[in-house]
């Protein structure tokens, strides 16, 4: 056993048991940040930050939400919003939150490609990054049922028969997955579980798999550029901060960072406040009528690009496109040939890759909540296909790449 | 600088995406219908029955029949008009209005498959041309005449062998314009003019009024089948039990609501619910009460709302200074 002596302090004491103050310096105080960053690179803070939003406001709901076919949908709309003091409060933050979460999952993907923050050693990061996208978008869809409205019902319907597999027609695998012919009490009940006990767990698990990831390849910066973290750790240490290339995490990194936390939670509150209705559809307060289909019925904004990929095509290649829309964005760090690490205006034709994702993607956003019609069905054909086209492409444009 | 830059993409791809999934894919998915401020002169109608006549000769079928009905509207509206032009004699109208109080005597009994509506307010609540055309055909001014082989056979459709005389309409509405408009309460607004069909369990009313509470629990289910009874006879009525109301607020956009009461088959064609009439100052009441039970937060939120804006306005410039002194010696 460890020698303890009389502690002086709580601090102290604590050090002795637990070593805090190891802890507090390669966590933060000695956990380089290199300097050369923009604002985009505090999205990982905001991304924890509104991850703890959502825990905490979920905390609250779950005090007075009843998983019961029968009760759920007053329970949401009549007790929290009416008879709990703030439940309003508490759901909206919940709502706009799981709404907002995802766009900042987004800008923070986009940064990860467009700086090449997947590479060379940073592989980890990207693919771990890449299973969180995929929790929390089991944990959205999971959540979106609890209201038990028509769009939870039938967004559930549309949903679970995709696993019947188009012509393999495994109805036994839908039936087991939804606990029944149709959804009803035991669907609901066992969404409720994945999205109160086991999603959450798994996130959390994956929020410190995550970072982990970064601990040894260090996070990337603006330019790409191969720092020695020690040696300019050592330069910081010694005083000569202009000349060091990195920053501790706390406080200098952890100052920005809370900085753009403000910005960002002043307009997180305005929608919280005044313009939640984006992030609330209103088919959803019409409670589940498994009788009455809605004239449209489409997912949450966050979907819509990888439901538009599976809609234009014939029920089995729609359903493989969309498989493989899926999958696709884990093999980045591997389809990518070139050597190079930098921001993708330094990449020549990558540039030009990355702006036609970018706008590919947001048509196909736009169009998966367009009905299915005219011109509209043209268009998301094509902009399915060139997402379908992007990955080869990719390939070959990086093979070429010039190194820098 | 380059922040800004930076900052100035993702906010334009940001509002892109939003414009692209609110407001732009929301006007392609519903069918726009123009608003016709609570106003009644059967142009909706006439509009309708025309379009009638189009897809008859298109289809090449019950032409004749498309072309009677638009001549009927048309009779029928230019009919109204002319009632309108009279100048009606309350005296003479609270006399004649002894004939409605036959059914509309607050009884709450249902008659014909609906309990007669209450019409204490009606004259504040309802719109006058309205009310003259529903006196004088109660499935035309409705525009539920679709429902009826014969109009006489509405519930309400014996009215029009009750009170024949233009000039005696003319002076039942002069009645009900002047003593049955008192101030009006939102709730009383939605309780006359739409709660005999819809219930709003949020507010603990049903079809039959307001729930009361029961001591013991006999009567409490004697009273919950009652309510059944009368939506089991509304629903025989109408073909579906009418949608509860409590939180319609919040599943339809105000733009539908106005529309859809003005005239529901403007956004429903056929539907059987049928045009309540309500004058732009009644339609606000309900809404106010309808806003009231389905968006109750709305006060607590208009209250707080800058409060929790300005906290983070100040954390946020406390943020930057401190970020600024963090940063100063870095470059």
């Amino acid at each position: 056993m460890a020698k303890f002596e009389k502690a002086n302090s709580v601090n102290e004491w604590l050090d002795q048991r637990l070593a805090v103050e190891t802890l507090k310096r390669v966590l933060s105080t000695e956990y380089w940040i290199p300097k050369d960053i923009n604002f985009l690179w505090a999205m990982g803070m905001v991304l924890a930050a509104t991850f703890g939003v959502l825990l905490i406001s979920g905390i609250f709901l779950l005090m007075y939400y009843k998983p019961d076919a029968n009760l759920a949908f007053d329970s949401v709309n009549y007790v929290i919003m009416s008879e709990v003091g703030y439940g309003w409060l508490w759901r909206h933050i919940h709502g706009v939150g799981a709404s907002v979460v995802f766009l900042i999952i987004y800008i923070h993907m986009f940064t990860g490609i467009y700086y090449g923050s997947y590479k060379k050693g940073r592989e980890l990061i990207w693919l771990s990054g890449m299973l969180l996208f995929v929790a929390f978008s089991a944990e959205a869809f999971s959540g979106y049922m609890l209201p038990w409205g028509q769009m939870s019902y039938w967004a559930g319907m549309v949903i679970t028969n995709l696993f019947s597999g188009g012509s393999l027609e495994a109805y036994g695998l839908v039936e087991w997955i939804r606990g029944d012919y149709v959804p009803g009490d035991a669907f609901l009940t066992r969404f409720f579980m994945l999205h109160v006990l086991l999603i959450p767990l798994v996130i959390i698990g994956l929020i410190v798999l995550h970072f982990g990831t970064l601990r040894i390849p260090h996070v990337n910066n603006q330019e790409g550029a191969e720092i020695d973290f020690e040696e300019a750790a050592e330069l910081y240490k010694a005083g000569k901060k202009k000349e060091s290339k990195v920053i501790p995490f706390n406080p200098v990194f952890l100052s920005k960072d809370v900085f753009v936390m403000g910005v960002y939670f002043i307009l997180f509150f305005y929608l919280v406040f005044y313009h939640f209705n984006f992030a609330m559809d209103p088919v959803n307060f019409d409670p589940a009528d498994g009788l009455m289909t809605p004239a449209h019925i489409y997912p949450e904004w966050y979907f819509l690009w990888s439901y538009e990929i599976l809609r234009p095509f014939p029920k089995d290649p729609g359903l493989i496109a969309f498989g493989i829309a899926q999958a696709a964005l884990f093999f980045l760090p591997f389809i990518d040939r070139s050597p190079n690490v930098a921001p993708a205006h330094k990449r020549g034709l990558f540039f030009v890759w990355f702006w036609v994702l970018i706008v590919d993607m947001i048509v196909l956003t736009v169009l998966g909540k367009l009905p299915p019609e005219g011109i509209f069905n043209t268009l998301g054909t094509v902009a399915a296909v060139i997402f379908l086209l992007m990955g080869p492409a990719l390939i070959v444009i990086t093979k070429f790449e010039k190194k820098l | 600088m380059r922040e800004l830059k930076i900052l100035a993409v993702v906010v334009f791809f940001t509002l892109v995406t939003y414009w692209g999934v609110e407001p732009f894919a929301h006007s392609q998915m519903h069918k726009h219908v123009e608003g016709h401020g609570f106003t009644y002169n059967g142009t909706a109608d006439t509009k309708e029955a025309e379009a009638g006549v189009v897809k008859a000769k298109e289809s090449g079928s019950k032409e004749a029949e498309a072309q009677a009905k638009l001549e009927a509207k048309k009779v029928f509206w230019a009919d109204v008009e002319k009632i309108a032009q009279l100048q009606g004699n309350a005296a003479n109208g609270e006399a004649a209005f002894a004939t409605c109080l036959g059914c509309h005597n607050g009884s709450g009994v249902n008659m014909g498959g609906v309990i007669p509506p209450n019409l204490d307010h009606a004259g504040a609540l309802y719109d006058k041309n309205y009310l003259i055309a529903l006196i004088k055909d109660p499935a035309m001014a409705s525009n539920v005449d679709h429902k009826y082989e014969d109009t006489m056979t509405h519930p309400m459709g014996s009215i029009k062998t009750m009170v024949t005389d233009d000039q005696q309409i003319a002076d039942i509405v002069a009645y009900m314009q002047e003593k049955m408009a008192g101030e009006v309460t939102s709730k009383q607004a939605f309780d006359e003019a739409c709660a005999r069909c819809h219930a709003m369990r949020y507010a603990k009313t049903t079809q039959l009024g307001d729930t009361p509470t029961f001591k013991y629990e006999k009567d409490a289910l004697a009273h919950k089948i009652k309510v059944i009874e009368e939506q089991e006879m509304v629903k025989a009525y109408m073909g579906k039990l009418p949608p509860d109301l409590s939180i319609m607020v919040r599943a339809r956009s105000e733009h539908f609501m106005e529309t859809f009461v003005e005239n529901p088959q403007a956004q429903l064609p056929g539907t059987s619910m049928p045009r309540v009439g309500l004058s732009h100052e009644g339609y606000e009441k309900v809404k106010a009460y309808l806003e009231e039970v389905g968006d109750p937060s709305k006060p607590a939120r208009e209250a707080i709302g800058p409060w929790v804006l300005l906290f983070f306005v100040v954390f946020t410039v406390l943020a930057y200074l401190w970020k600024k002194s963090q940063w100063k010696d870095l470059h």
